[in-house]
């Protein structure tokens, strides 16, 4: 007997027992959709995560000039300036494969002033690779261009808090702000940001050309001479190991800044990827989790199932009996019964998925959850459903094709 | 005896039942010809209906031989043995033994497609089997819809569909009222007129009648086997059912 009436049978089967068909099958149709809805929540939680890390920045690298202990005091890292701009441009320039932006930036803080309204904030000169680096996007106006870095221009970009504080609802676009009594232009708005993960505000805050840092707000403090900044911040490229390229610019550093072998480095290095590798590593444990209490309804779905297909082979044991009479080889009845679990497993696995993807945007919807669908996680879920119907199948198909004839036939 | 269709030879089977071992049939040697209607008598407990599931391959014979149209089955395996109940037998049961809830075409047609028939060709099988039953009109009809009567004929004509050898009918009449009997027992005997061999499991005197050939069973032995004298009743009985029938 060929498999395409082998399947003519078993669909027949399922069809005259239609009640019974679509009982077995709420098993699978509830645990395939569940896996689909938790894998799908668990990755969206874990995607909003990941998506928290690249804003704050997990390629980032930031060097801080020395806290260093020969002024007697120890004054905070960044206190002393012994990095320069042209570090940063050699870090950019020397270590292309490995780095995107390096980016100078000269750090301050003070009231600013627009009208009548003020506000105290934390500001930054940098030059348009900061940007870049932190993958900040302008909302509204321009960036820095490289004659407003090379020519000291009184211009500004904002975050939104600034905006909002200083000028409500109108557009802080072309408006005057005044830092340290300096007049700079707005030229350009920051997209809002929200809180960083340590609850700063990552739209408090006013950035300016380096140089107009520089030369006309910092003034006569220590950054105005030379060339030397506070920090630099750099961006690993994609897909480049960041400790190699840590390390890199840590040995391009100290032979700029001529330190010897033993000699401690006058600058410190942080990034931010350890605290959220851990945040992520737990996102992903939740996620895991989810998929796990998923697989367990779909495990109880397919031991619904085997329960279904051993009361069905028992009250079909004088079908089966006939069956065998007018020629069905034990092999027929296998095949007939495991397909049935199969297409009433895959049947359900496909109500499912469709239950699952309807399911998983309404939950997006409703409880504004990100909820990222995954192919793979479909795919899954409808191959867990046919071996669920292959594995809890064959006990009572085997039972099934393991009667004798002529018991079977007899059997009340 | 080349042209036998049936023949055994000591056949045995023996039950285990627990400790005790059962003797069913203590070696019975019967010679059936092709074209015959045999009737197999006796009361129960006396191995007629363990010698029904030899002759139909259900079962395997614990000794003896077993010849089906010159092949010795006895010695075949589970699988040869379903496949010879495809081709060369017929069955016909007590309680029809229909598939609830599928139509009376595709329960005729079920022997077709465990042979691997096309389904065109089933379908036209089938239906001339019906139509030879007197079911033409009734197709697409589930068992639940037809009469007792109704359901054997359509059984009779699952048995028919393969073109077998050799139609067994266990207790055919032994849920129906004595007038759907004799419906049912005129068909048998006109089917074994157009040749077809027949035989038939049953305790009542009056349904044996109609066979050409009585063979009586006790503890597992044939006490009588004789030719059926009385046959031309019977046939006439048939005739009026026939008649009935077609009006």
């Amino acid at each position: 007997m060929n498999f395409a009436a082998t399947l003519r049978i078993a669909l027949n089967a399922l069809r005259v027992n239609k009640m019974r068909s679509a009982l077995t099958m709420l098993g699978i149709i509830i645990g395939v959709a569940a896996v689909i809805v938790m894998i799908g929540v668990g990755n969206g939680a874990q995607g909003r995560v990941e998506d928290q890390i690249r804003s704050l920045g997990s390629n980032i690298i930031m060097v801080f000039s020395a806290s260093s202990t020969y002024t007697g005091a120890r004054s905070g890292a960044g206190s002393l300036f012994t990095l320069s701009e042209e570090d940063a441009y050699a870090v950019a320039k020397e270590l292309p494969d490995d780095i995107q932006a390096a980016a100078p930036v000269l750090r301050g803080s003070g009231q600013v002033v627009a009208g009548n309204a003020n506000w105290s904030t934390t500001f930054y000169g940098i030059t348009s690779d900061y940007l870049v680096a932190r993958e900040w996007v302008i909302a509204e106006g321009r960036s820095f261009d490289q004659a407003d870095i090379n020519g000291a221009t009184k211009v500004a970009i904002i975050g939104q808090s600034v905006a909002t504080s200083l000028f409500g609802d109108t557009s802080a676009i072309d408006q005057v702000i005044r830092i340290r009594k300096v007049p700079l232009t707005v030229i350009g708005v920051l997209e809002r940001k929200g809180q960083s993960m340590s609850g700063q505000d990552q739209d408090d805050l006013v950035l300016m050309p380096i140089s107009t840092a520089r030369k006309r707000v910092l003034g006569a403090t220590v950054a105005a001479k030379s060339r030397s900044v506070g920090s630099i911040t750099v961006k690993v490229r994609d897909g480049a190991n960041m400790k190699e390229a840590e390390q890199k610019m840590r040995d391009l550093l100290r032979q700029r800044h001529r330190l010897q072998q033993g000699q401690d480095d006058d600058f410190n290095v942080r990034n931010l990827s350890e605290i959220l590798q851990a945040q992520e590593a737990s996102s992903k444990v939740l996620a895991m989790l989810l998929a796990a209490v998923a697989s367990v309804s779909l495990l109880v779905g397919g031991i619904g199932i085997m329960n279904i297909m051993l009361v069905s082979v028992t009250e079909r044991t004088r079908e089966i009996g006939l069956r065998m009479a007018v020629g069905a080889r034990a092999k027929d009845i296998l095949t007939q019964f495991l397909v049935e679990a199969i297409t009433l497993s895959l049947l359900g696995g496909a109500i499912g998925i469709t239950l699952g993807i309807g399911a998983s945007q309404l939950i997006g919807h409703l409880a504004e959850w990100r909820v990222d669908l995954s192919i793979s996680a479909i795919v899954l879920a409808a191959g867990f459903a046919g071996a669920v119907g292959v594995f809890f199948g064959y006990y009572p198909a085997r039972k099934a094709s393991r009667l004798l004839p002529i018991e079977a036939l007899r059997y009340e | 005896m080349t042209d036998a269709l049936i023949r055994t030879v000591a056949l045995t089977k023996e039950y285990r039942m627990g400790d005790n071992v059962v003797a069913a049939l203590q070696g019975v040697s019967v010679t059936i010809a092709a074209g015959e209607f045999v009737a197999v008598m006796g009361p129960s407990g006396s191995g007629k209906s363990t010698f029904m599931n030899l002759l139909g391959c259900l079962d395997h014979p614990s000794g003896g031989e077993y010849w089906l149209g010159g092949q010795e089955v006895s010695k075949l395996s589970g699988d040869e043995l379903a496949g010879v109940r495809n081709r060369r037998i017929g069955f016909v049961f007590q309680h029809f033994n229909l598939l609830p809830r599928t139509s009376a075409l595709d329960n005729v047609a079920l022997p077709l497609l465990y042979g691997g028939t096309a389904t065109g060709e089933r379908h036209v099988k089938a239906r001339r089997r019906l139509e030879q039953v007197g079911l033409g009109s009734r197709l697409d009809h589930h068992p639940a819809q037809l009469s007792g009567g109704q359901q054997q004929r359509v059984a009779i004509a699952r048995a028919l569909v393969n073109d077998p050898a050799l139609v067994l009918a266990d207790e055919p009449t032994g849920a129906l009222d004595s007038h759907t009997s004799v419906e049912i027992m005129a068909l048998l005997q006109a089917l074994n007129r157009e040749g077809i061999t027949i035989v038939l499991v049953t305790h009542e005197h009056d349904i044996a009648e109609f066979a050409s050939r009585i063979i009586s069973f006790r503890d597992g032995l044939v006490i009588e086997d004789k030719p059926n004298t009385a046959r031309n009743a019977a046939a006439q009985l048939s005739q009026t059912g026939s008649a009935k029938e077609a009006a």
